[in-house]
C-alpha cells in the first residue's frame, strides 16, 4: 500500500470496557490493509483500570499525570505524532463509537494529496448512530456558525474521527484547543487555510462509558464552544494578516 | 463633616498593622510569593496613611467633587477588587496552560522511559514502529 507512517491515536478517560476492543479492532484493520501504522493510546488520567487494559494491549499508550480532557490529550497525541515524524495522524474515540473499519475512508483523501484533514461525518448518508435530537440541533449551530466564520460547510463538526496529514499537525503541535476542542478546532484550520474534506461514516453509539456532555453540561458546552469558536477567530485572524503582510 | 473618631482611628492603625504582619509571615511562611504581595501591601499602606491622616479621606472626596465621602472607599475598593480578581485570572490561565505543557512532558518521558526499558540492549533509535504482525 502506502509507505506513509500513520499514528492512531486513541484518547481514553475511563474506557476500560471498551478500549481493548476498539485497539484489537484497529490492528485487524491494519492488517487487513497492510498499514503502516502505529496505536497510540492516551490514559487521560483514569480512575478505573484504562491504564492495565493498555499496558496489556498491542500498542503504545502515553500516561497523562493529570486528567486534562479530551483537547489536552489529543494535543498530547498530536505533538507526540509530529515529534516522532509520523506522515499522518487520525483519532479514533475510545469508546468504540468509531469503527476502524472506516479507517481507509478517512485516510484515502489524505494519501490522495487531496485534502490536509478529513473528517468522518455521520450526517452525509444519514446511516449509523445519529445521535439526539437535541445534539443535532447543536451540531446544525455550530455548522452555521463555521459557515459565517469560514466559509466552509462542515455537517458533522463535532465529530472526532479525523485524519491530519503533517501539514495540518505541524499546527495542531503549536495549539489545540483545550475543552470540546472539536467545532473550535475547524475555525482555526481554515483560518490556517488547511484544506478540509468530510466524509460519509458509520457510527456506533458508544460500546461502555459516558459521554462527557449531559444535559447540565449541554448549555455549558454551547457556551464555551461559541466564546471558544468567535475567540480563535479573533485571534489567528489578526495573527496570519501580519503573517500574509 | 468631622474628622474620623480617635477610636476609630485607632482600630484602623491595629488592623492594618495587624493585617501587615500577617501578609509578612505568610512571605516568610514561602506561603505567599512576594510579586502577589505587593498588592496587599500597597493596600495596607493606604489604610495606614488615611488613619494618620485624619481629614485626607474628606479632602480627596471635595476635591474629587465626591459628596458622600464613604462612597468614593467603595468605588476605589470595588475597582481595585476587579483589576486583582481578573488579574488572578490571568495567572491561573497562565498556570493551567503550564500545567499542561508539563504533563505533555512528563507523559512523554514516561512512554520514553518504558520503551527504553522494554527494549534495552537494543540501540532504541526513532520511535518505534510496533513490528508488523
Amino acid at each position: 500500500m502506502t509507505k506513509d507512517r500513520i499514528l492512531v491515536i486513541v484518547p481514553c478517560f475511563n474506557e476500560e470496557e471498551a478500549v481493548a476492543a476498539v485497539i484489537e479492532d484497529i490492528n485487524r484493520a491494519k492488517n487487513r490493509y497492510s498499514l503502516h501504522l502505529d496505536i497510540l493510546a492516551v490514559n487521560d488520567c483514569s480512575t478505573d483500570g484504562t491504564l492495565a487494559v493498555l499496558k496489556r494491549a498491542n500498542c503504545l499508550h502515553l500516561d497523562l499525570p493529570v486528567n486534562l480532557g479530551i483537547g489536552g490529550a489529543m494535543h498530547a497525541g498530536y505533538k507526540f505524532a509530529f515529534r516522532n515524524g509520523y506522515d499522518i495522524a487520525v483519532q479514533i474515540d475510545g469508546d468504540g463509537q468509531h469503527p476502524a473499519d472506516e479507517l481507509m475512508k478517512i485516510l484515502q483523501p489524505i494519501f490522495d494529496g487531496e485534502a490536509d484533514i478529513v473528517i468522518g461525518s455521520r450526517f452525509l448518508n444519514r446511516s449509523g448512530f445519529q445521535s439526539s435530537t437535541m445534539r443535532r440541533v447543536g451540531i446544525n449551530y455550530f455548522r452555521r456558525l463555521n459557515q459565517i466564520l469560514i466559509g466552509q460547510t462542515i455537517y458533522d463538526s463535532t465529530s472526532g474521527f479525523r485524519a491530519f496529514n503533517r501539514l495540518a499537525l505541524s499546527t495542531v503541535n503549536v495549539y489545540y484547543p483545550d475543552e470540546y476542542p472539536e467545532p473550535e478546532a475547524i475555525v482555526q484550520f481554515g483560518l490556517h487555510q488547511l484544506r478540509m474534506t468530510e466524509v460519509p461514516v458509520t457510527m456506533r453509539e458508544r460500546q461502555g462509558g459516558v459521554s462527557s456532555i449531559n444535559t447540565s453540561r449541554a448549555i455549558y458546552y454551547m457556551v464555551k464552544v461559541t466564546l471558544g469558536t468567535l475567540f480563535i477567530y479573533a485571534r489567528l485572524r489578526n495573527k496570519l494578516k501580519h503573517q500574509m503582510a | 463633616m468631622e474628622t474620623i473618631p480617635v477610636v476609630i482611628q485607632i482600630i484602623g492603625l491595629t488592623g492594618a498593622t495587624l493585617f501587615m504582619l500577617y501578609i509578612f509571615r505568610l512571605i516568610v511562611r514561602g506561603q505567599l510569593r512576594e510579586e502577589y504581595s505587593i498588592v496587599w501591601i500597597l493596600c495596607t499602606i493606604i489604610l495606614i496613611v488615611f488613619s494618620i491622616w485624619r481629614r485626607g479621606l474628606e479632602q480627596i472626596s471635595l476635591a474629587l467633587g465626591v459628596f458622600y465621602p464613604p462612597s468614593l472607599i467603595f468605588l476605589a475598593a470595588i475597582f481595585a477588587i476587579i483589576i486583582f480578581l481578573v488579574h488572578l485570572s490571568v495567572v491561573v490561565s497562565r498556570l493551567q496552560n503550564h500545567i499542561k505543557t508539563l504533563t505533555h512532558e512528563l507523559a512523554y518521558l514516561k512512554q520514553e522511559v518504558a520503551m527504553l526499558k522494554e527494549n534495552s540492549g537494543q540501540a532504541a533509535d526513532g520511535p518505534p514502529i510496533l513490528t508488523e504482525s
